[in-house]
C-alpha cells in the first residue's frame, strides 16, 4: 500500500514516497519519512511493514557508515550500495525476509553521474531509469514512461514526480495526502519538500 | 580448540611483566601528545621518517572511529589497527540500538576493557599500545581527551603524552605549560611546541589533527603547521638571545 517512486535525471535523482504509517483499515501515522539516507550521497525509498523497513534501513545505513569509516576516504558506489542491499535481501530471504521493497538513489562523486535501483523483497536488482513499488506501479509506471526522456532536468524530473502523484491521487482508491520528495545530486541529499513535517513533536 | 595456558601472570614481586613488556613496546612507538582546549581537543603525532620507496600517505596514526571520535595510538601498528576496527564496530552498533552517538567515555571504556581482557585471557599477549582517544561528552558536546594503556586502564586527561623516549619529560613539561581553557590557536601551538622537543624541526616530520565542539574535525594542513613551527622557533630564538646579555 506504501508508495514510492522514483526519476533519474541529468545530475540527480528524485525519490518520492507516501507519508503514511498504515495497517489494515488503521493509519498509525501520516508523517512517517520512508526515505532513509544511507551514506552523504545517496538515500532509499521503502515500502512494507514499519518493522521491517525499520530494521533493514538502519542495519543497511550504519554497515554503509562503518565500510566508509573502515576504508578512510572511499565512498562507496552507489552500485555497490545496491548491491549490497540485495545480497542482504537474499540472505535473509531463507532465513527470515525482510518485506521490504525498495527504489535506492544515489550520486557517484567520483563519475559525477546519477542512478537509480529497483529493489524488492525477493532480492530483485536492477538498475532503472525511473520506477516504483507497490500499487503506484500501476498508476504512475505508463506516465512516467510516457514522460521521461534522457538528460532531464531538476525541474522537469520534478514535473513527472508531480504528474505521477497526480494520478495517484486522482485514481488510487488509497488516500496518500501527504508525500516527501528528497532529491539526491552533487550537494548531497535533501528534503525537495514534505506533506507532512516527520519530526517526532 | 582454546588455549587454557596463560602467558600473562603475576612475578612474585606482584607485577604483570608482560603489560610492563608491552608498555616497553609502546616506548618505542612514535610520540603522540593530546591537548585539550576550551573548545577543542587537539592530538600531534610524530612522524618518523619512512623509506623512501615507501608511500607516506599509506601510513596512518590518527583515525576515524565515528563521526565525532579520533583515535591516534603509540606502540605497534599491528595490534592498532585489530583494536580500531573493534572500535569502528561498536560505535556503528551503539549507534543503531541506541539511536544516538557514544560518548568518548564510553569508546576509551570499551577500548581498555579488550586490552584488559588480553592480560587475563589464555594463549594470547596483550595488545602492544596505548591510544590518545577524543570524542565528544555528552552534555554539551564538548571534545574531551581520554588515554588508555596495556594494563587496559583509561583516564582522561588535560594535557597527554604517549609513545617515545621521552613521554616523562614531556609530560612535566606539559604540566608546567598547560593552563585550562585554551584556545584553538593556543592549544595547536601547545601540542607542536611539546613535539618539537622530540622531533626534528618542520612540518613534515608532524601530523597534527583538531576536533572542536559539536564534532568537527580537521587535520591541519602542512602550511598551518609548519607556521606555528616558525613562530615557536622565533620565539625560541628571541628568549634565547634575551639571555645572552644577561651573561
Amino acid at each position: 500500500m506504501d508508495t514510492v517512486i522514483g526519476v533519474q535525471y541529468k545530475d540527480g535523482v528524485i525519490i518520492a514516497a507516501d507519508q503514511a504509517n498504515a495497517r489494515s483499515i488503521l493509519i498509525y501515522q501520516s508523517n512517517l519519512d520512508k526515505i532513509k539516507q544511507l551514506t552523504s550521497h545517496s538515500a532509499m525509498g521503502v515500502s512494507g511493514p514499519n518493522c521491517d523497513l525499520v530494521q533493514f534501513t538502519e542495519y543497511i545505513s550504519k554497515n554503509l557508515q562503518l565500510y566508509e569509516l573502515r576504508h578512510e576516504g572511499t565512498k562507496l558506489s552507489t552500485k555497490a550500495q545496491a548491491n549490497f542491499c540485495r545480497n542482504e535481501l537474499a540472505v535473509a530471504l531463507r532465513k527470515g525476509p525482510y518485506q521490504v521493497s525498495a527504489l535506492l538513489g544515489g550520486f557517484d562523486l567520483t563519475t559525477q553521474k546519477p542512478s537509480l535501483y529497483y529493489l524488492d523483497y525477493m532480492g530483485t536488482l536492477q538498475k532503472v531509469p525511473f520506477g516504483a513499488q507497490g500499487y503506484a506501479q500501476y498508476f504512475t509506471l505508463s506516465t512516467m514512461d510516457r514522460e521521461y526522456r534522457e538528460n532531464l532536468d531538476e525541474t522537469a524530473a520534478l514535473d513527472i514526480i508531480g504528474k505521477a502523484i497526480h494520478e495517484l491521487q486522482s485514481r488510487f482508491l488509497i488516500k496518500q495526502n501527504n508525500f516527501i520528495i528528497k532529491v539526491i545530486d552533487q550537494d548531497g541529499v535533501r528534503v525537495h519538500s514534505q506533506g507532512a513535517d516527520p519530526a517526532d513533536t | 580448540m582454546s588455549y587454557d595456558r596463560a602467558i600473562t601472570v603475576f612475578s612474585p614481586d606482584g607485577h604483570l611483566l608482560q603489560v610492563e613488556y608491552s608498555m616497553e613496546a609502546v616506548r618505542r612507538g612514535s610520540t603522540v601528545v593530546g591537548i585539550q582546549g576550551k573548545d577543542c581537543v587537539v592530538l600531534a603525532v610524530e612522524k618518523r621518517a619512512t623509506a623512501k620507496l615507501q608511500d607516506d600517505r599509506t601510513i596512518r596514526k590518527i583515525f576515524s572511529i565515528d563521526d565525532s571520535t579520533v583515535l591516534a595510538f603509540a606502540g605497534l601498528t599491528a595490534d592498532a589497527r585489530v583494536l580500531i576496527d573493534r572500535v569502528r564496530v561498536e560505535a556503528q552498533s551503539y549507534r543503531l540500538i541506541m539511536e544516538d552517538a557514544p560518548s568518548a567515555e564510553y569508546l576509551a571504556r570499551f577500548v581498555a576493557e579488550i586490552q584488559q581482557k588480553y592480560t587475563q585471557r589464555g594463549g594470547v599477549r596483550p595488545f602492544g599500545i596505548a591510544t590518545l582517544l577524543t570524542g565528544l561528552d555528552p552534555p554539551n558536546q564538548r571534545p574531551v581527551l581520554y588515554q588508555t594503556d596495556p594494563a587496559g586502564t583509561h583516564s582522561r586527561w588535560k594535557a597527554q603524552v604517549i609513545g617515545g623516549n621521552n613521554a616523562k619529560s614531556l609530560r612535566e613539561f606539559l604540566e608546567k605549560q598547560y593552563t585550562a581553557d585554551l584556545d584553538e590557536a593556543a592549544a595547536v601551538k601547545l601540542a607542536v611546541q611539546a613535539l618539537m622537543e622530540v622531533v626534528d624541526s618542520g612540518a613534515k616530520t608532524m601530523e597534527v589533527c583538531v576536533v572542536r565542539t559539536g564534532g568537527k574535525r580537521e587535520m591541519l594542513s602542512e602550511s598551518v603547521v609548519q607556521s606555528t613551527v616558525q613562530v615557536l622557533e622565533q620565539e625560541q630564538q628571541a628568549a634565547q638571545q634575551q639571555q645572552q646579555p644577561a651573561e
